[in-house]
């Protein structure tokens, strides 16, 4: 397996934290789902979330912005500090945290309305209505996501839905980006793409992480390693809850975990 | 493949199998049924269209005179005029007021029950709105004539009303027997736009409503014009109750406070008076034909923004 990190070990601690999370538990009603998670997220840097199916990766991912509060009976537990500033405290506006943290699906889920519309959705509910400040965030956002230069000439008119898979999660991607996102969120974000979209996002998440803390759940051991600077490994407990096992450079977690269940993971032992 | 099967089945209960391999029964009995579906209905309106034009063909009225605004049917009672203008601009004028009242009210319920009522209130509202579709008309007529027209009566002298019997006693209780129809189309389309969008929506840092206004109701647009139209569709066919609030008057609708009439009241209403075969029953064949023209033109208009919704 060949990897290349792109931050040196040095820097990676250097990096400031951007999410603080501290004793993390979510449970469904009376069920934990997820218990124990304490987690230094470093900002400008791309964190991987792995482990088998049913540990809570994506349930963790959701609660960076409150994604959880629209399931009914979700609750969730400890600390998660964004900036400084305790997401779940009382006088924090979800809608406010959901344009500060960005997500990104599964599986691409563009509106069905010109590729222009799709993109100027975010800064149009957030009252922006001048055509020339529409005009320019859609173009830049497009610029950004990497799909501008396959959909320029007219993502005026084009329905969006019209475009291939690979294309609807950029352009979900840019969609995501017009609301001005500090974190993004992705969850799975290749696993409905094939391996030259794949790539094509890849490389996009590492032109990203230069302005932006990403997050990526991924069930692909060999995606974690190309594109993370760090890794976190998520498994299930014996009381069906998920919890961290370990979370490091990941190079380190590839190369020399310090738990043996990470170690049996990534050799794809097990999971 | 499918031979083998057959040759399959034949093995397994031989007593049953009377057919050569490669004979399909269901296709057979579902291909029959389909055709003498499309066959009944070809032959319906044939027959309509046939007895709708006989007014012309055999009784020679010149065909622009279906669009005078006057009605005298009866040779007993002097010159003959067959003019449907009242009854068409009536169905139009009647219909239209009705959906005007009932679509606002059906689009919230829609809305409603696809969007914030919790799962409980959805299981309840459902089968609700199901009982109240299938409450018979003559219900609702009979609820009019009893209840809403002497109130009207007694309490609509400062708007105009006269007697209570009039255009908006009409359009009311059609809106009311239409509202379950069009709620619950709307509320199908409200229901087809797929979940991960609204969730796509919200993620985007939006409030519940700003996603109701701008995605929801756009993305279910031509559902929820569907829904409408249907609803009008089935008021333009509703009889009974209509004729037993509106006041069948054959004149052309001036004040939503007087009575007025529709084509499907006076086709109910004069069918007893007359005989096949003569002018006067023709005229009401040729405004069945009408009355079948505008719900054919409701159907295409259907079917093109249907298909204009594009994809999804």
């Amino acid at each position: 397996m060949s990897y290349a990190p792109t931050i040196p070990a040095s820097a990676e601690s250097l990096a400031p934290t951007k999410i603080r999370v501290r004793d993390l538990r979510i449970s469904y009603d009376t069920r934990v789902a997820v218990r124990d998670v304490n987690l230094d997220v470093p900002e400008h840097a791309v964190t991987a979330f792995i482990g088998p199916s049913g540990c809570g990766k994506s349930t963790i991912l959701r609660c960076f912005d409150r994604m959880n509060d629209l399931i009914p009976g979700a609750s969730v537990h400890g600390s998660i500090v964004l900036d400084g500033e305790e997401i779940n405290a009382p006088g924090v506006q979800p809608v406010e945290l959901r344009r500060k943290v960005g997500l990104v699906f599964q599986k691409p889920n563009p509106f069905p309305m010109s590729i222009y519309e799709n993109v100027a959705y975010g800064p149009r509910r957030h009252g922006v209505s001048s055509r020339a400040a529409l005009d320019e965030v859609v173009e830049t956002s497009l610029r950004r996501a990497a799909i501008w230069d396959e959909v320029k000439d007219e993502y005026r008119r084009k329905n969006a839905l019209s475009l291939s898979g690979g294309q609807q999660q950029r352009l979900c991607i840019a969609r995501m980006l017009a609301t001005g996102p500090e974190v993004i969120l992705m969850d799975e974000p290749c696993s409905a793409l094939d391996p030259i979209a794949t790539l094509r996002i890849e490389q996009l998440i590492t032109e990203l992480k230069t302005q932006y803390t990403i997050l990526i759940v991924t069930h692909n051991m060999q995606q974690a390693a190309r594109v993370s600077d760090r890794t976190a490994f998520f498994t299930l407990g014996d009381d069906r809850a998920g919890y961290l096992v370990e979370e490091g450079p990941t190079r380190m977690i590839f190369t020399d975990p310090a738990n043996r269940l990470t170690e049996d993971y990534v050799a794809g032992r097990f999971g | 493949m499918e031979s083998d099967i057959a040759t399959e089945m034949a093995a397994v209960r031989p007593e049953r199998v009377v057919l050569a391999p490669g004979i399909d029964v269901a296709r057979r009995v579902t291909g029959a049924a389909a055709t003498v579906v499309v066959l009944l209905v070809g032959l319906l309106l044939a027959f309509i269209a046939w007895n709708g034009i006989a007014l012309f063909r055999h009784s020679g009225v010149p065909i622009l005179e279906v669009f005078a605004p006057v009605w005298q049917p009866d040779p007993t009672s002097g010159e003959t005029t067959y003019g449907l203008l009242p009854f068409i601009l009536g169905t139009l004028g009647v219909v239209s007021v009705a959906a005007a009242l009932a679509a606002p009210l059906s689009l919230g319920l829609a809305l409603f029950m696809a969007e914030v009522a919790p799962p409980w209130a959805r299981r309840v509202m459902q089968p609700a709105m199901e009982v109240f579709v299938g409450i018979p008309s003559v219900v609702y007529g009979w609820l009019g004539l009893t209840v809403l027209v002497p109130f009207l009566a007694a309490n609509g002298k400062w708007a105009g009303f006269t007697s209570g019997f009039s255009w908006f006693a009409g359009s009311l209780v059609l809106a009311l027997m239409i509202l379950p129809t069009v709620s619950s189309v709307a509320y199908d389309s409200f229901r087809a736009v797929p979940p991960d969008l609204r969730t796509a929506s919200l993620a985007l840092g939006t409030t519940r409503w700003q996603t109701i206004r701008h995605l929801l109701l756009p993305a279910s647009g031509a559902g929820i014009v569907t829904a409408i139209v249907l609803g009008m569709m089935r008021a333009a066919g509703e009889a009974l109750a209509v004729q037993m609030v509106i006041g069948n008057r054959p004149l052309i609708p001036r004040s939503l406070f007087q009575p007025v009439t529709t084509l499907t009241a006076q086709i109910t209403l004069d069918m007893g008076n007359t005989v096949a075969g003569e002018t006067w029953n023709e005229a009401l064949w040729t405004m069945g034909l009408v009355l079948v023209t505008m719900s054919f033109a409701a159907v295409v208009l259907v079917r093109l923004l249907t298909r204009r919704a594009g994809p999804r």
